[in-house]
């Protein structure tokens, strides 16, 4: 057997295609790690279930007010809080495969934009059963299906902006067990803000708190898609605290990739 | 046989070479691991770099395919500065890393396909290709397994592959053999010596085995503690040891052993390294008797004496005094 020469040459492949590539491969892996995702949907399933069994009939006495409408929000920040493929990207530095892409002509920040591109994509799916338990248990929207969407972007863009610590963490560190420990970011994001009952209610420090925290206007806008038509001013708040988030966060990860990607002197 | 030599001056085309460095310099922190090497290594030649773990060929490998800026001096690879011009470097380049760099959630496939995506194949250019780097490889039947249930021999195979998949004009194997049983370390060699004879690719190749660079290598340099002590082709750097050696295990000090050893005519070089007196001569039929009653002239006791021709470890030796496996080691 003699092998021919041939005239193919390898030339740039446009920023985009570089971008579908790495998502296309990220996305590949998803249906052969079952249990990466399906966590993602039982874990907010069962809080859902749980804060409305030993809440709800605190709830009922206000009028007007559905405790399952106020609890759906939570339910889906617990769901895309986390979905990323920042274990996937820190393993193909550990297994040398990062250095491979990075012999290639790809574009390095197409590396890691590619890898939430996919994110993006898994978030949006994961938001779809958990939204189908709500509509199952009777809540709608009030904002109709245009609402929904927005609200679906909204969900995205807070995965979106949560995703860029891990990735920081694992270009920084590549350290598979630093980048699970990220995850414990979350919950005083979470839990120090009105996510559980109504932020009237809260009192003191952590009213305080909640102010400040972003994630008690990621839920506000949420909430306000759902329950209380449209309100521009809990919708531009939201968009303002994910954008600040996001700003912040992928600061991080940009900053960690220049620093893994530098090839020093 | 000296250290860079040939290139003390600068070609009259350093663009038209595969690889050419100037005074090339890589530092960690104080650490200095290649210090000064100049290379010029024409298109379509395999070139060997030869030495012991620790000794910067891995360092030298990755400046030159755009994983590290060189600290200091001039690196053109394909005709392109890697300091300046990375990009086009890593357009006409393939690389296989010392540990096979892939990942093992994949297929081999869908890592050869994604590789040809990177470098802008069409899907009928990369479906081409495909077919053309498995029949080089020789990994066909495995291709739409997972990569985690390949062998050793097979994930470097398929590295091999992935190096190949955008039909570069320089390859860069980082010690393509480390691991590998006997079996697998012919296969590679094979896959090569067919790459660079069939389809004229430059190969750039990093060894710790000296029976590789041997036999794969038109030219070898040989580097220790970061700077090129050595190159040649393989052939003329053993000869430059002499025609035969002549390897005596001895007991006993000797004093003025090596003296007596080297007044013979017959013999062009004598050293010691502990009890072994190794003796370098053009005709060793002729020089192992006279060698023998001049070693027991001196007291020592001869253990073992054996007539063999010169290796590149011998070579490495003569030069730094120790042997490639015992620098490995340190």
């Amino acid at each position: 057997m003699t092998a021919e020469p041939t005239t193919i040459r390898g030339r740039e492949a446009g920023y985009l295609r570089d971008l579908s590539t790495v998502a296309g491969r990220a996305l590949r892996q998803i249906p052969r790690e079952p249990l990466a995702v399906l966590p993602a949907v039982f874990v907010p399933a069962f809080f859902y279930a749980v804060n409305l069994g030993a809440l709800e009939n605190l709830a009922r006495g206000a009028p007007g007010f559905s405790y399952k409408a106020f609890l759906l929000p939570m339910a889906i920040a617990f769901a895309v809080t986390g979905m990323s493929r920042a274990q996937m990207l820190v393993t193909d530095v550990v297994d040398g495969y990062f250095d491979r892409l990075c012999l290639t002509p790809v574009r390095r920040s197409a590396l890691l934009l590619g890898l939430m591109a996919a994110d993006v994509v898994v978030i949006l799916a994961l938001c779809l059963p958990v939204l189908a338990i709500g509509f199952g248990i009777g809540v709608r929207f009030s904002t109709g299906f245009a609402g929904v969407l927005v609200f679906l972007g909204f969900s995205a863009l807070w995965g979106l902006a949560f995703t860029g610590f891990p990735y920081a963490v694992a270009l920084k560190t590549g350290s598979p067990a630093a980048v699970s420990a990220t995850y414990v970011v979350f919950f005083p994001l979470f839990f120090l803000s009105d996510a559980v009952v109504p932020k009237p209610v809260l009192t003191g420090w952590f009213s305080t708190i909640a102010t400040y925290n972003p994630v008690t206007y990621l839920l506000a806008a949420l909430r306000s898609l759902i329950s209380g038509g449209w309100q521009p001013n809990a919708l531009v708040e939201g968009l303002a605290a994910l954008t600040g988030l996001l700003v912040v966060s992928m600061s991080f990860a940009l900053f960690a990739l220049r620093g893994r990607t530098n090839r020093g002197a | 046989m000296s250290g860079g030599d040939n290139a003390e001056e600068d070609p009259v085309n350093p663009e038209g070479l595969a690889v050419y460095t100037k005074d090339l310099v890589r530092r960690y922190g104080t650490t200095t691991a290649v210090d000064g090497i100049d290379l010029s290594i024409p298109r379509g030649e395999v070139y060997g770099f030869l030495g012991p773990n620790g000794a910067g060929k891995s360092t030298l490998i990755r400046v030159l395919c755009t994983l590290l800026r060189p600290t200091a001096g001039r690196v053109l690879v394909a005709g392109y500065d890697v300091a300046e011009r990375p990009e086009e470097v890593r357009l006409r380049i393939g690389v296989a890393l010392q540990e096979a760099a892939l990942d093992p959630r994949q297929s081999g496939r869908e890592l050869l396909v994604l590789q040809g995506r990177l470098y802008g194949l069409s899907t009928s250019e990369i479906r081409g290709r495909l077919r053309d780097v498995l029949d080089l490889v020789d990994i066909a039947e495995a291709i739409d397994r997972r990569i985690a249930t390949y062998s050793g021999g097979m994930k470097r195979r398929l590295d091999l592959a992935a190096a190949l998949v955008h039909n570069p004009e320089v390859l860069f194997l980082d010690e393509p053999t480390t691991g590998l049983d006997p079996e697998s370390r012919s296969h590679v060699w094979a896959e090569v010596r067919r790459l660079n004879a069939e389809l004229g690719i430059t190969i750039f190749l990093t060894t710790q085995y000296l029976e590789e660079a041997d036999i794969l290598a038109d030219r070898v340099g040989i580097i220790n503690q970061g700077r090129l002590i050595a190159e040649g082709s393989p052939d003329v750097l053993k000869h430059s040891m002499g025609e035969d050696l002549i390897v005596a295990e001895v007991e006993g000090d000797g004093d003025g052993a090596l003296v007596a050893l080297r007044s013979l005519g017959m013999v062009s070089a004598a050293s010691r390294h502990g009890d072994r007196i190794v003796i370098a001569t053009p005709d060793g039929p002729a020089a192992i008797s006279p060698v023998a009653l001049q070693l027991g002239h001196f007291g020592l006791e001869v253990r073992s004496i054996t007539l063999r021709s010169p290796t590149l470890d011998d070579v490495f030796r003569e030069l730094t005094g120790t042997r490639i496996e015992t620098a490995a080691a340190r």
